[in-house]
């Protein structure tokens, strides 16, 4: 008889999961599910809300990347505002806003949510791998964490008012311009932040070649890559055209960000309220993908920064390219992080940031679709109004959707690789926590679901029978329930 | 040798003018007195009930009760805090006030003063009401979810610019914001850019189109000051009154 294993909860992750394996009668693991449990219906009830509202109310979806999330919805706002092209003051400040909220959020992933689990070992005391032990322990490096991430986060503040969600963009540019002290207080301090994400970048490379063997087979998934691409196939996080290859590296699409719709399909699975995007040309079961960290440097032919461009091609040159395996996502993370605090070095010095030609205005239509990359992936905001500028139409597809399969692709191998016998055990479920936070901490904004993150392993056979869970509360308690 | 007319808020004497209400007085006086349905351009209406204040032992409203020599009128009590807390509570469960994304959020009195009473949380199930928004007019956008039915819309209306276009209807938890108009909409009514029932609102339930997000956080009407010290304000008047000029009596 085939059974079902499904861990819950899941901690150092936001939102609520349950995992489900799917056992056969030898033991093989034959499918996992990640289901996301809750649901939130954002596309639902933003419905009748005027246009002009929608960077400040779909924010809210999380509280970790909103200003993703802003901007995006901004970037579709713009267009139904009929502002083709915001002024560069305006788009600086936007693409400043959004290095920030980049930099701060990889800072929050790696330092205060893998770092535990990567410098510990994933064996280690339980109650060792959590960023409170990082910092008794490796103050420095923790405590550079916790700057890096806080710069990110009054960059933030001073151009939105607040760290988290603030108020900032506006139908056709920006509601302010950036305080001239406050760039001064920036320039003043982004050295060392670009200091420390290259020793941050340098660890994170000797911690995964420490145990390359492992590394590189946890979880390790073979998959297409997906991201938007600047000019000359740049990384690009804010605007551009998407890019995908395949498993090998191949081409597969070159495609305008607004087209997505003949780009992805959308799959719905009964077991979970997260969708199932696919390449439109392929089948559900062949045409997933992965976005993120890990795709974008995949799929980017360089970085227009240097340091963040040669750690780049160290990476590739180290790895091969495409890179596959998920424990690299971190690695990839932090080449970004220096990217973006060479960028934001580069923009302080801007003297459009001083200008407050802050607004466009154009033709009103009524469709706007926003394109950008989230810290964790690929972000598409698309809206449709009515003549009377109510909203009614939503589509979010944000960076936890883009890797849903990708992500049970990476529990099945880890589960596939670890499982002993037909027993659940704490060192299992929290295997499975790290494959699922090397993509994404996140899981809120996939169902716009909300709160903590608990999750439960379920031991299930293929006939449906659930043969054993074993469930973490958020205070780290484990229970087994047969 | 006229006589001297004052009656006494909380010990302290306050001077009024015949046919003064005791919040007119108060207000002239410089002393704010909570409140969200009045507005001293036009006739009180008495409906918000904030504006709560004892007078040998009976509770009263300012915004109605005469002014007369030699009352003691008691304002702020924990009482009459605790009442006006309730009575604010019921405002934000009988309607939709999500002030997280509201436009007016940092200008909003209803807001502010829930802030100034130190409100946590609703206390009352929230009723979740399904009501209209209306965006068919070229200047405002409508939604009814944030009404508190305080009327002013209805009272600058009739009473300044002398044409109906804003009224209340129903009854009790049926009590709905209208519009004057063939089909109901503010579009096809005789609403226009400057009408002062557009700009009386103390909520944000009649909006300029794409007006308040343009205020970054910081410079709205009471991110520096609470209410009690700004007064009932909207962001479309003039900047937050000094330190020293609290009370200002031209103040709504």
């Amino acid at each position: 008889m085939s059974r079902r294993v499904a861990i819950d909860p899941v901690t150092r992750v936001e939102g609520h999961g349950k995992v489900t394996l799917m056992v056969d009668d030898d033991n093989r693991i034959t499918e996992a599910r990640l289901h996301i449990v809750e649901f939130r219906g954002f596309e639902k009830f933003i419905q009748g809300r005027p246009y002009w509202e929608l960077p400040l109310v779909v924010q809210r979806l999380c509280g970790i990347c909103p200003v993703s999330h802003h901007l995006a919805a901004a970037k579709a706002i713009d267009q139904i505002a009929g502002a083709t092209e915001l002024t560069p003051a305006a788009l600086k400040l936007r693409r400043l806003m959004h290095f920030a909220q980049v930099l701060q959020s990889h800072a929050l992933h790696f330092f205060h949510l893998a770092a535990p689990d990567l410098v510990f070992g994933f064996d280690s005391d339980v109650s060792r791998r959590n960023l409170v032990a990082l910092i008794q322990q490796h103050e420095a490096l923790a405590l550079q964490g916790v700057r890096i991430r806080k710069f990110g986060q009054q960059i933030i503040e001073a151009i939105s008012g607040k760290r988290i969600h603030g108020i900032a963009a506006i139908p056709g540019g920006m509601n302010a311009a950036l305080d001239p002290g406050a760039v001064r207080e920036f320039q003043d301090r982004v050295g060392d932040i670009k200091t420390w994400c290259e020793q941050t970048v340098r660890l994170v490379r000797k911690l995964y070649l420490q145990n390359r063997p492992f590394h590189e087979a946890f979880g390790h998934t073979d998959a297409s890559s997906l991201s938007i691409v600047g000019g000359a196939d740049q990384l690009e996080l804010y605007d551009g055209d998407f890019k995908v290859i395949d498993a090998d590296g191949a081409l597969l699409h070159r495609h305008p960000a607004r087209q997505y719709h003949s780009l992805l399909r959308e799959q719905v699975k009964s077991w979970s309220y997260m969708k199932f995007p696919f390449l439109a040309d392929h089948s559900p079961a062949t045409g997933w993908y992965r976005v993120g960290p890990l795709a974008r440097l995949n799929t980017c032919c360089g970085i227009p920064t240097p340091l963040a461009e040669q750690a780049r091609v160290d990476y590739l040159t180290t790895l091969g390219s495409p890179v596959q395996s998920p424990l690299a996502f971190h690695w990839a993370r932090m080449i970004e992080a220096l990217h973006c605090a060479e960028a934001i070095g580069s923009l302080l010095s801007d003297p459009d940031l001083s200008s407050d030609e802050l607004r466009v205005q154009g033709d009103k239509c009524h469709e706007g679709i926003g394109v950008i990359e989230a810290p964790r992936g690929t972000l598409i905001h698309h809206y449709q109004i009515n003549d009377d500028d109510q909203v009614t139409m939503a589509n979010l597809i944000v960076s936890t959707t883009h890797n849903n399969q990708a992500m049970n692709e990476s529990i099945r191998q880890v589960a596939a690789q670890h499982l002993d016998g037909r027993s659940l055990t704490p060192e299992l479920l929290n295997l499975v926590e790290v494959a699922i936070r090397a993509y994404d901490p996140c899981l809120s904004c996939a169902t716009h679901a909300m709160g903590k993150m608990p999750l439960l392993l379920a031991l299930q056979s293929t006939s449906g029978n659930l043969l054993q869970s074993l469930s973490r509360d958020a205070d780290g308690h484990i229970q087994y329930a047969d | 040798m006229t006589e001297k007319r004052s009656f006494t808020l909380d010990q302290q004497e306050i001077p009024f003018q015949p046919g003064d209400s005791i919040l007119q007085a108060a207000q002239r006086a410089g002393v704010y007195v909570p409140h969200l349905c009045f507005h001293p351009d036009f006739s009180a209406n008495g409906s918000c009930r904030l504006c709560v204040v004892s007078i040998a032992g009976k509770t009263v409203a300012a915004c109605h009760y005469p002014a007369r020599s030699g009352l003691q009128v008691t304002m702020n009590n924990s009482r009459l805090q605790q009442q006006r807390l309730r009575l604010l509570q019921l405002l934000f469960a009988e309607g939709n006030h999500f002030c997280p994304s509201c436009e007016v959020s940092g200008s909003c009195q209803l807001q502010a003063l829930a802030y100034d009473l130190g409100m946590t949380h609703y206390h009352y199930d929230p009723f979740y009401p399904q009501r209209p928004r209306d965006g068919s007019h070229p200047d405002f956008f409508i939604d009814t979810d944030r009404c508190i039915f305080c009327d002013l819309c209805g009272r600058a209306g009739t009473e300044q610019d002398h044409k109906p276009v804003y009224r209340l209807g129903g009854r009790g938890e049926q009590t709905r914001l209208l519009i004057y108009s063939a089909s109901g909409k503010l579009g096809d009514s005789r609403a226009a850019a400057d009408d002062k029932a557009a700009h009386v609102c103390p909520v944000g339930c009649i909006l300029p189109r794409e007006g308040h997000y343009r205020d970054p956080i910081g410079e709205r009407v009471y991110d520096a000051s609470p209410i009690h010290w700004v007064g009932n304000r909207r962001r479309d008047q003039h900047a937050a009154p000094a330190a020293d000029s609290a009370g200002d009596p031209s103040h709504d």
